[in-house]
């Protein structure tokens, strides 16, 4: 399995491939987002929802012989290819790796300049809930 | 007559620029309009030449500016055809205007168990003041609602007018949908219950003839800045008897007679509601934009926004997926929308990818979204500088984004 940075890598260099054009970008991301795995809708729940996110995003994790399993959905197709992204990067790692993990894809591919700055706070807070469910299982897997 | 829009255009130096590296179409004019180069220049020639403190200066340049400032508030007093320009108040906003009727108004004549009658169309801004109003008094908060296009059900809003109402605050056109309520039957109807009434004509004052004296309004709450003027400032007009009979809206300087630690007495009208430093800068250069507009002329700017609400209809309706939202027969110029199975957020987001500039979300009028279903809406809302080759471009493209889920 490539590591985090390799991954980070390979989106990196993506999206250097769509270049400055946003709408292929924005097309791009929102293509992403469909490649999610299928969210069970007994999940799609209050307690699910991430707060801090203009849209609606769901985000449940599982923990399986010592990694973290996410799964995730929005009402948007924009933030569903953006949590694809960190899914795909943070997917099936130690709750270690995940906490200690630094994203710099994110701002390596501009991120902040093609879904504005209201969209970027959304994605600060998936990334934080993320970590707060490797967290919790470290804390678990300790005691 | 049609407008001589490429000259229009000449004067808004902010529309000729690329976003994305697309030419930039701005359809957010129910959010803010652009700003003529008249207005600029005022604003700048102001701090240049004749800034200074206004009433009260012993100088040349109080005087200027005095003068000046003054001249914008007969200007505002002709706009809409006020009595006398003492009925014309500066304010940040027409969220400032009609918070100052809550507060003021509210202080002295609203009790408990009276009532006060708002729609369903209503913007936050004219909901929240009310609400918080009305928890203070003990009085109540009615709501008239309204059909399936976006326009209120009269015969329900005359059910709700009883002799405990003291104020309707309605909204002249909505935000949202660009549905234009018959406020002439609303303010006729209210008055003869003895109710008042305040006009909330954010959305109308730049697109429809305003006389207060015909319509026999209380109170009229608007925003320059969506009357192609500065942001920040906003005008409440309200009849005279009504400013004299309430109390003041802030204390401090401007609004005052005289001051002792015993006593302070009032000013007269306006000024009374004018506390501090005013907005002095940008009060001058919305004389400016009104100078515009009526250059041009309302019935003008009417008929050119008619046309292009008319020709983004002719041209969206047919795009397979598109769903109109608030399809009022009489309507300011507000395309409100939604593509199947698409979020309006993504929507607007490839838009503006295609430097198309549009609003999306609630608007601020959750109630209404909630009332029709809704999370929320795209919405292209058109000024007098807009063009039919823009609408075109708006069609196209959301022709090709309905594709992506729609084929």
């Amino acid at each position: 399995m490539s590591s985090i940075q390799e991954v980070q890598n390979e989106i990196i260099s993506e999206f250097e491939i769509l270049g400055d054009d946003k709408e292929s970008t924005i097309f791009y991301i929102m293509e992403l987002g469909s490649g999610l795995e299928k969210f069970p809708e007994n999940e799609q729940i209050e307690e699910n929802i991430i707060k801090g996110c203009q849209s609606k995003v769901w985000l449940i994790a599982d923990e399986k012989d010592g990694k973290v399993h996410f799964q995730a959905d929005s009402n948007t197709d924009i933030t569903k290819g953006l949590i694809s992204l960190l899914i795909r990067v943070l997917n099936d790692r130690t709750p270690q790796e995940i906490i200690s993990a630094e994203l710099d894809f994110i701002h390596k591919i501009g991120m902040g300049g093609i879904i504005g700055s209201q969209r970027s706070n959304g994605l600060a807070a998936m990334i934080k809930q993320m970590k707060l469910y490797a967290l919790a299982f470290q804390t678990k897997q300790i005691s | 007559m049609d407008i001589a829009i490429e000259k229009i255009r000449q004067s808004f130096p902010i529309l000729h620029q690329e976003v994305n590296g697309k030419p930039l179409v701005y359809f957010d004019n129910a959010a803010t309009t652009q700003k003529p180069q008249s207005v600029i220049d005022s604003l700048s020639n102001y701090y240049n030449h004749d800034n200074a403190n206004i009433h009260r200066g012993a100088h040349a340049l109080a005087d200027r500016s005095t003068g000046y400032f003054e001249k914008t508030r007969e200007a505002v007093q002709q706009f809409i055809n006020a009595k006398e320009s003492a009925e014309i108040i500066f304010t940040k906003g027409t969220t400032e205007s009609i918070n100052l009727v809550a507060s003021t108004f509210g202080r002295k004549f609203i009790q408990a168990g009276d009532e006060i009658i708002i729609s369903t169309l209503e913007h936050h801004s004219n909901i929240v003041p009310w609400q918080m109003l009305c928890e203070e008094k003990g009085a109540f908060l009615k709501i008239i609602p309204i059909n399936e296009v976006g326009e209120i059900i009269f015969e329900d809003f005359e059910k709700l007018l009883s002799p405990k109402t003291k104020l309707v605050s309605i909204v002249h056109a909505s935000n949202a949908l660009g549905t234009i309520n018959p406020v002439e039957r609303i303010i006729e109807a209210a008055h003869s219950i003895g109710a008042k009434v305040l006009l909330d004509g954010a959305q109308s004052t730049s697109h429809l003839e305003i006389d207060v004296q015909t319509l026999d309004c209380d109170f009229l709450a608007f925003s320059a800045h969506k009357l192609y003027g500065p942001t920040g400032l906003g005008v409440l007009f309200g009849k005279r008897e009504l400013f004299e009979e309430m109390p003041p809206y802030q204390g401090g300087g401007e609004m005052i007679k005289e001051v002792s630690f015993e006593k302070t007495t009032y000013n007269e009208i306006p000024f009374k509601f004018e506390a501090g430093t005013p907005n002095i800068g940008d009060v001058i250069a919305f004389k400016k934009a009104l100078d515009f507009i009526k250059e041009i002329g309302k019935p003008n700017i009417k008929m050119h926004e008619d046309d292009l609400l008319a020709y983004a209809n002719e041209l969206l309706n047919p795009i397979n997926g598109f769903i109109p939202v608030g399809t009022a027969s009489n309507k300011v110029s507000v395309l409100s929308f939604n593509i199947k199975e698409m979020h309006p957020f993504d929507v607007g987001m490839m838009l503006d990818a295609k430097g198309i500039a549009v609003r999306t979300g609630h608007h601020c009028t959750q109630p209404l979204m909630k009332r029709l279903g809704l999370e929320g809406t795209v919405r292209a809302s058109f000024a007098v500088y807009n063009s039919k080759s823009e609408i075109e471009k708006l069609a196209e493209a959301v022709a090709q984004i309905a594709r992506i889920k729609n084929k």
